[in-house]
């Protein structure tokens, strides 16, 4: 019998039942919630008087609707506000805990669960966000979900659901210098497409993915989602149970030893059998710049604009017309030449504290260009706000014409006040490229921190391995 | 969860390939703490030439002529055929709510984002995955024919074409019987209630530090 991928002894360790056409109620060891896509939830468990099943699994703050400016006036906008005042009030009823928005634990509930220790290796953990493959990046089953989904997982602990296959992307040898996790996962994106890893789970691994950091994991697996896959994963190293030591809910003592000794053996097997393996060479791989409206529109910072007259296929030609039209771009324009109005340092991708040291590096010593209208730094967390504070960085942000905000999505969909105008360009270190997600008519061009900081002070993108 | 079997209705065809939850439902809409009234903001930022807000009156707002919801004669569809990976992006179910509360049933296409599809079923929509040519062909005909009609059953899983071709198409066993008779999840599962706790004693041995709480 081949052995099994990471992916099926994850599966295998929690299916409660399977029935015979292949359908498996799966149980589900963390459920994080926000304040989008709960509300309807906790509406529907109240209409049938249900309650929820074990309330001491679920972790809630907001996080979509929340301002990044002051809070001491609460939420000016008053949907918004209703919205995060109901996530109290749900979590109250229920019993749930909630970091809500004057907690300094509050912040993005994909930074949120691994900074606490929630998110453990070998857990199944879904949110109501697409982003939940964040937390594959601890050997961990990690998956979004819909609202009813939520509403399921709440009443019952577990959801229905059909295994996927397996797909292996394995980036091998060492990436260059300023190549970083985002840029890998914007390529892999640019090979296989924003389908290719459509029914399957994505195992990633190589020698240039285990030499990534975990924070460097947590955004390559949140972008799995980006290329169709709902999860993506790493295998469990050292780095992984060093990074999970010691975190607030982390277990300890003997529980601790015993953890990591089953958490040892969340890898694939030698002989392990994938549906499908991609291969990559991590020294073809440059630092990335999205030039369209999905995220697999991305090419290296060396490259030009594409254009759609050398594009056969007629759907896809189409689709890089509307794109280019949209973004405002002319095929062949040098990556280079392209100049942003607003560059955005945040998002599940990109606010932790490393993410913030690599853009705080770039920008130390330097101005904002007088073509930037806006520069947003949006920490993770607020812990991640704190230790960049500890450190100095925001001094250095602030010093350079960056402004320094509170935790939160923020500009990466733009519920809150943080948003592009028509017709504006962003450099941006978010995940979604998508017509209008920045704001509407708003042009997103995904990028690594460091390169969105390099763009801030040049004025235009621009090869961080030349600095 | 309304039940779904038999589908004949006015095509829409929305020939753009990616159309990712974000177009179907832009984001300022998600604040509300409804299931219902997304309808008159599905595909927002393409149908109207004005910005839109929660709580507007969209009958006021200039609509898009080019827009193929604005076009008179698919006015009352039913039934969205659209291009390859349908739905991709955010897990956001006012997706399909936004769909359902326009009028949409069926959604044709090549491919579909897998969360997606997924909340589809959970909302009394039918996805519907056909060959890229077959999709290609109902294309040429729908744009071909004003008034074009599909008639879809679900229980037989055909789609019948005006000339009274017949397609066949495949769908879950389980989210079949779930759509036919509109069934809720949560009751299906909650019938499972002792494997559930069994499964938890097990587990609770294997690996007791998932069973410390937080708090």
């Amino acid at each position: 019998m081949a052995g099994k991928t990471l992916y099926d002894k994850l599966w295998d360790d929690h299916v409660v039942r399977t029935e015979a056409d292949g359908t498996a109620l799966l149980y589900i060891d963390r459920h994080l919630v926000h304040e989008v896509t709960s509300p309807q939830a906790f509406e529907g468990l109240r209409l049938a008087g249900r309650k929820v099943w074990r309330p001491a699994t679920v972790l809630a703050t907001p996080d979509h609707n929340v301002p990044t400016t002051d809070r001491s006036q609460g939420i000016s906008d008053p949907v918004s506000r209703l919205q995060v005042e109901t996530l109290d009030a749900n979590c109250r009823a229920f019993g749930i805990t909630e970091f809500d928005m004057r907690d300094q634990r509050q912040g993005i509930v994909h930074v949120i669960g691994p900074e606490e220790g929630a998110t453990l290796p070998g857990m199944t953990v879904v949110c109501g966000d697409s982003h939940t493959s964040t937390h594959g990046a601890f050997g961990a089953l990690a998956f979004g979900i819909g609202t009813s989904e939520v509403e399921h997982v709440l009443a019952t602990q577990c959801l229905i659901q059909k295994k996927s296959k397996n797909m292996l992307v394995s980036v091998d040898g060492r990436a260059g210098e300023g190549v970083t996790a985002k840029d890998i996962v914007l390529a892999i994106i640019g090979r296989i497409g924003t389908a290719g890893g459509t029914g399957h789970a994505i195992e990633f691994g190589g020698e240039a993915i285990r030499a990534l950091s975990m924070e460097g994991r947590m955004s390559l697996c949140n972008m799995a989602i980006e290329a169709g896959a709902r999860a993506g994963m790493v295998a469990v190293d050292d780095k992984t149970i060093d990074y999970v030591k010691g975190r607030p809910y982390a277990p300890s003592g003997e529980l601790w030893e015993q953890a990591v000794a089953s958490w040892r053996e969340l890898h694939s097997d030698a002989d392990a059998q994938f549906d499908r393996v991609v291969h990559i060479d991590a020294a073809d791989i440059v630092p990335q710049v999205t030039w369209g409206t999905s995220p697999e529109m991305v090419t290296g910072i060396d490259g030009r604009v594409p254009d759609p007259a050398q594009e056969d296929d007629p759907v896809r030609r189409e689709g890089m017309k509307q794109a280019l039209a949209y973004m405002g771009l002319t095929p062949g324009t040098p990556i280079t030449d392209i100049r942003p109005d607003k560059v955005f340092i945040g998002s599940c991708t990109n606010s932790r504290i490393e993410d913030l040291r690599a853009a705080a590096a770039v920008v130390e010593g330097r101005k904002v260009a007088d073509n930037i209208r806006q520069a947003l730094v949006v920490p993770g967390s607020g812990l991640v706000k704190r230790q960049a504070e500890e450190e100095g960085l925001d001094r250095i942000f602030i010093e350079a014409g960056f402004e320094w905000r509170e935790p939160g999505c923020s500009m990466c969909l733009a519920m809150n006040a943080d948003r592009l105008e028509p017709g504006e360009r962003c450099a941006s270190t978010s995940n979604r490229n998508f017509e209008g997600r920045q704001g509407q008519g708003g042009r997103t061009h995904l990028v690594s921190p460091a390169m969105a900081a390099l763009a801030a002070v040049e004025g235009h993108f621009a090869d961080i391995r030349e600095v | 969860m309304q039940k779904l079997n038999h589908i004949e209705g006015i095509v829409v065809p929305l020939d753009r390939a990616n159309v990712d939850t974000d177009a179907i439902i832009p984001k300022q809409f998600l604040k509300s703490i409804r299931r219902t009234g997304f309808g008159p903001n599905l595909f927002d930022e393409w149908r109207y030439l004005d910005h839109g807000e929660p709580g507007q009156d969209c009958s006021q707002r200039p609509l898009n002529p080019d827009f193929v919801l604005n076009q008179p004669r698919y006015q009352g569809g039913t039934i969205l055929l659209a291009r390859e990976n349908f739905g991709c992006g955010s897990s956001r179910e006012h997706a399909p709510w936004a769909l359902l509360d326009y009028g949409f049933r069926v959604i044709i296409a090549p491919s579909f984002a897998d969360i997606f599809y997924n909340n589809c079923f959970k909302n009394g929509i039918l996805p519907v995955v056909l060959d890229e040519a077959v999709v290609d062909r109902l294309f040429d005909e729908v744009t071909a024919n004003e008034g074009y009609r599909l008639a879809v059953d679900l229980e037989a899983q055909t789609i019948t074409t005006p000339s009274g071709e017949v397609i066949s198409f495949e769908v879950d066993d389980f989210r079949k019987h779930c759509l036919l008779n509109g069934l809720d999840d949560i009751g299906l599962t909650l019938q499972h209630v002792e494997d559930i706790r069994s499964y938890e004693q097990r587990r609770r041995e294997q690996a007791p530090w998932l069973f410390t709480d937080l708090g």
